[in-house]
């Protein structure tokens, strides 16, 4: 369960949320939504420790999250808006590069890991390919895979549909349900109504639900 | 013909130490730009000062005088006596990683920011992100300018003759000298324009070898 209490984030004296408290049990999706600029991303950016909060606090099953740049471990995934893969690495090394690096896992661990991953997300193709050369759903995907190979506590995108046609939309929210089908808990950052609304979670309304 | 064969293994012996001269600049000035221009990023502003100062000085003073200075400057004020060669391998590490430190200063920065955060969010730490994640990335876009730079250095090795130590350009200007013909000149300028070449073409074979991605 991720339990946020009393989050309070500003930016040279304006303020972007204050005292936001939201839980998301295990298993769920909650949507951030709201028009752009509001501070969806200001919010996914406090959630995965890129961005210092002023106040409130963050826990992931009990367990507090750093607030600020000192935050280490890979408890919240990210999925960026523009993925932010590794360009040097296929896609089989940005899903493993952590796992191996950080986790520190043995071969024999991280790579059926990562074959099951590419087969669950349908990048078996893609497995040899470099981000240059994968469309933006292949892309999206990769970046998904590379965040479960380290079994984040959470999973966060950032507007997972930008720049998506309508198929690959689809296919996103193919993706999100099955995860959570799996128990993994999902926050999707996103302007798109429409997409949000299909994925039938909780919804966080920044511009209505939101104190300034 | 006959005459280039009785100045050559003079000239050989000379290519030796210029290749000593150049291989050992590379060996230490690559590795220590690298590293200057991590610690440049560093929150320390004392260390981001005393760093931007003695590029600043490697940068702002002619190699031949840094040459003359460490070698015969630091001895005169008492402090070290280096033998030549050290004294000027040394010199070329510090002129040359000031270059290099710049170079990849540059190719630091022309990093997106979104590619710490990827690497953040995965749970790598500072010196995994940049080892794993940021400098090969660096690396690649920097090749062209290194490649400059070591061009460069085959060439500025032949300033070690002012402290008189036997390179290349020692062994042309002493047969020219006693021999009174500028052949050797021209077996000399030969010798650095085969090594540029070859240089030349290693660096573009190596940068084509990191192009296998965008
Ligand atoms: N690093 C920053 N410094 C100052 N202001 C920022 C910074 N990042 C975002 N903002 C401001 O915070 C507000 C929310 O931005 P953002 O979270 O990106 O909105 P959204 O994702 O909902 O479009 C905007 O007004 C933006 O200009
Ligand atoms: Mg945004």
């Amino acid at each position: 369960m991720l339990t946020i209490k009393n989050l309070s984030k500003q930016y040279n004296g304006k303020v972007i949320f204050k005292d936001l408290n939201v839980t998301v049990a295990d298993g769920q999706i909650l949507t951030v939504v709201g028009p752009s600029g509001i501070g969806k991303t200001t919010f996914l950016r406090v959630l995965a420790g890129l961005t210092k909060a002023d106040a409130g606090e963050i826990s992931l099953n009990q367990h507090p999250l750093l607030l600020n740049e000192n935050r280490t471990g890979a408890e919240v995934g990210v999925i960026f808006q523009d993925f932010n893969l590794f360009p040097q690495y296929t896609v089989f090394e940005n899903i493993t590069l952590a796992p191996r690096i950080v986790a520190r896992q043995h071969r024999r661990v991280y790579q059926p890991q990562a074959e099951e991953l590419l087969a669950q997300l349908h990048l078996t193709e893609q497995r040899d390919f470099y981000p240059f050369q994968l469309s933006g759903g292949q892309k999206q995907r990769t970046a998904i895979a590379r965040a479960l190979a380290m079994q984040p506590g959470v999973l966060a995108y950032d507007e997972p549909t930008s720049g998506l046609d309508e198929t690959t939309t689809q296919q996103v929210v193919t993706v999100i349900k099955q995860l959570q089908q799996q128990g993994v808990t999902q926050i999707v950052v996103t302007h798109d109504r429409p997409f949000a609304d299909q994925l039938s979670g909780a919804v966080l309304d920044f511009g209505t639900d939101v104190v300034r | 013909m006959h005459y280039l064969i009785t100045i050559l293994p003079s000239l050989l012996a000379g290519l030796k130490m210029t290749l000593g001269v150049f291989a050992l600049t590379l060996i230490g000035s690559l590795p220590f730009g690298i590293l200057v221009a991590v610690l440049q990023r560093s929150p320390v502003a004392l260390l981001r000062g005393v760093l931007n100062g003695y590029i600043t000085i490697m940068r702002g003073t002619p190699l031949l005088l840094q040459i003359v200075f460490v070698y015969y400057g630091l001895s005169l004020a008492n402090l070290v006596t280096l033998p030549r060669f050290e004294a000027a391998v040394v010199t070329f590490i510090l002129n040359y990683t000031a270059y290099f430190a710049e170079i990849f200063r540059g190719g630091l920065q022309a990093i997106p920011s979104g590619q710490i955060a990827g690497a953040k969010v995965l749970g790598f730490n500072r010196w995994q992100t940049l080892w794993y994640v940021t400098l090969p990335q660096v690396v690649k876009t920097v090749m062209p300018s290194v490649g400059n730079e070591v061009i460069n250095l085959v060439k500025d090795t032949s300033l070690v003759y002012v402290i008189g130590l036997g390179d290349l350009m020692r062994a042309g200007n002493i047969a020219v000298a006693r021999d009174v013909t500028l052949v050797p000149y021209l077996a000399v300028g030969a010798l650095y324009l085969l090594l540029t070449i070859l240089l030349t073409v290693l660096m573009r074979y190596v940068e084509k070898r990191l192009n296998y991605y965008q």
